[in-house]
């Protein structure tokens, strides 16, 4: 179902089903997510988005009562095998949630490289390459220049915007192979959003990218590709430019033009 | 609120009013004024509890510094009980007593206490969870003196001789369900979210539990601890059949020990007056103990980083 065949997919789902308790949230999905691109998941409040995003990366099962069916590969390794742990997964695809969460007993630097202090030992980087790599990070989301004076300072004494780039710069410094956003501009104000999406649409040349959002302008605006859910179905997946101009399901084009919503 | 037509002026000032109209805005302002004076009277007895309410422990405080102000000086502080009529004694050994005491009562009740909490707060609904939250509950309201002579019990009993250790422990369970219950709530209120980001960076659960969730929440918790320690240096009934009390200078856990309560019910009971005003001083520099205590507690929500309380 990938728009593209020959392209290289980063993940690929397959007869995803999840649950919470008895309920079936999402509904046997099956799509593939290129590589270095952005995708963008819309679809009406309720209807799965964000319980499909979580099970990319296993938070879905963080919740009580909670489960996965089906198969996730990251890369051709099915993530939900017996012999993979969760912890390993989410270090190769990082999350941003929608509202910012900084971890208020850290410092900028320290809340950058939170990440990194939990690799195995034989990974983990010594004092000076974790600096490179705060460094990168923030440079990476434009957050270099505003801090670099105060990296000691605590991350909640900033602005929404910038602790949101600061969360996305956290996700970044472990080198992840996908990162998955959860309606990550929802809680900001418009100048921050845009300065969110420009970043994100630069980071499809290193990472992944994933994004889950209310917001169908913003769909339009920054991603490659679309997926349209209802009711936990995936009703439609196409090329941005294309869903958004000539959709071929009558409820995605219900949607889009704001039919219901 | 009616504004002030003819006829609401009209009916304010008493006279009768004419109209169907005028009649409800007669009866309007009437039961504004009611409504107003029942609230300045509510308003007025909530000040007046609130101000009985700080009363006893006013009297207290004007009452010890009185009696006590005077007794309380260096010697108080360093040297040891003396017999009655000789000058210079003082409570070295109790203050010490109680210092140790209290040592001995956080090394066991704040680890547990916060350890409690941390699994409540973790575990939230689950059935061990309500069991062990019920239980502290019950552990709490129990009177002290009932701890000390499990104290007794256990720690007295069989080692045919009372040691501070005891007290300690007798302490400890009282410290217990005040450590665990201010962790819990402390640990709730730190957002979901906060452990979400954890998790989804590649945080193994204890891992969130520890750096994250504990460490945000610890100034509510140091807080909660203090007000735990805070609580136990006063009590009395817990250590009589435990501590014991010393007149002698003692700093080993394994024998009797004085203590500052303790030492404070003896003199006061006994017939000389040079002792009862030692025993004032001994309350005053109690006390004192206890609010110094408090103050630091909420000194340490003041802190840069994390939640606290307010």
């Amino acid at each position: 179902m990938s728009p593209d065949v020959s392209a290289p997919v980063a993940i690929a789902v397959e007869s995803l089903d999840a649950y919470y308790g008895a309920t079936r949230v999402v509904r046997d999905i099956t799509f593939g997510v290129q590589t270095g691109q952005v995708t963008a998941m819309i679809g009406p409040s309720g209807c799965g988005k964000s319980t499909l995003l979580r099970c990319l990366n296993r938070m879905h099962e963080t919740q009580p009562n909670a489960r996965v069916e089906g198969e996730v590969r990251l890369e051709g390794v099915d993530i939900y095998a017996p012999n993979v742990s969760a912890i390993g997964v989410r270090r190769h695809i990082g999350m941003v949630f929608q509202r910012p969460t900084p971890f208020p007993t850290m410092s900028i630097r320290d809340n950058v490289a939170a990440g990194l202090k939990t690799l195995p030992r034989s990974e983990r980087p010594g004092k000076s390459e974790t600096n490179d790599i705060v460094e990168r990070a923030l440079r990476r989301t434009a957050l270099w220049d505003e801090v670099k004076d105060r990296l000691n300072a605590s991350a909640v004494a900033m602005s929404g915007g910038q602790q949101q780039r600061l969360c996305i710069a956290r996700a970044l410094a472990t080198s992840p192979k996908v990162i998955l956003l959860d309606e990550p501009t929802a809680s900001l104000d418009p100048i921050s959003t845009q300065r969110v999406e420009e970043l994100v649409y630069e980071l499809r040349s290193e990472v992944t990218v994933i994004i889950v959002t209310h917001n169908m302008q913003q769909a339009a605006r920054m991603s490659d590709h679309t997926l349209f859910m209802l009711a936990g179905d995936m009703v439609e997946y196409a090329p941005t430019s294309q869903m958004f101009t000539a959709p071929k399901d009558t409820r995605t084009e219900a949607y889009i033009t704001g039919r219901f919503g | 609120m009616t504004a002030a037509t003819p006829a609401v002026r009209q009916a304010k000032r008493g006279a009768t009013p004419r109209s169907y109209r005028d009649m409800l805005a007669a009866s309007t302002a009437r039961t504004i004024r009611r409504r107003q004076t029942v609230s300045y009277v509510m308003v007025g007895l909530t000040c007046l509890a609130a101000l009985i309410a700080t009363l006893p422990l006013l009297f207290i405080l004007t009452r010890l510094i009185q009696e006590g102000a005077s007794s309380v000086s260096l010697n108080f502080f360093t040297k040891m009980p003396k017999p009655t009529g000789e000058t210079g004694g003082g409570m070295a050994n109790a203050i010490v007593g109680t210092g140790i005491i209290i040592f001995i009562a956080s090394s066991i009740g704040l680890p547990v206490g916060i350890g409690a909490g941390l699994y409540l707060a973790e575990q939230r609904g689950g059935r061990l969870a309500n069991i062990v939250r019920f239980l502290s509950d019950v552990l709490n309201g129990l009177p002290s003196i009932v701890l000390g002579i499990f104290g007794w019990q256990v720690l007295v009993r069989p080692f045919k001789h009372f040691s501070a250790l005891s007290g300690g422990v007798a302490l400890a369970a009282m410290m217990i369900p005040l450590v665990t219950r201010a962790t819990e709530e402390m640990i709730r209120l730190v957002p979901v979210s906060m452990r979400e980001a954890a998790l989804a960076l590649g945080y193994p659960r204890w891992r969130t539990s520890l750096s994250v969730i504990l460490r945000t929440a610890l100034p509510g918790i140091v807080t909660g601890a203090l007000m735990a320690v805070a609580r136990i240096a006063g009590e009395t009934a817990p250590l009589i059949f435990t501590a014991f009390g010393n007149p002698f200078w003692s700093v080993s856990p394994t024998k009797p020990i004085a203590a500052l309560p303790m030492q404070i019910y003896t003199y006061a009971l006994s017939p000389y007056d040079d002792w009862h005003a030692q025993a004032w001083a001994g309350a005053l520099v109690l006390i004192g103990l206890v609010l110094a205590i408090s103050v630091a507690a909420r000194a340490a929500t003041r802190s840069r980083f994390g939640l606290g309380g307010d």
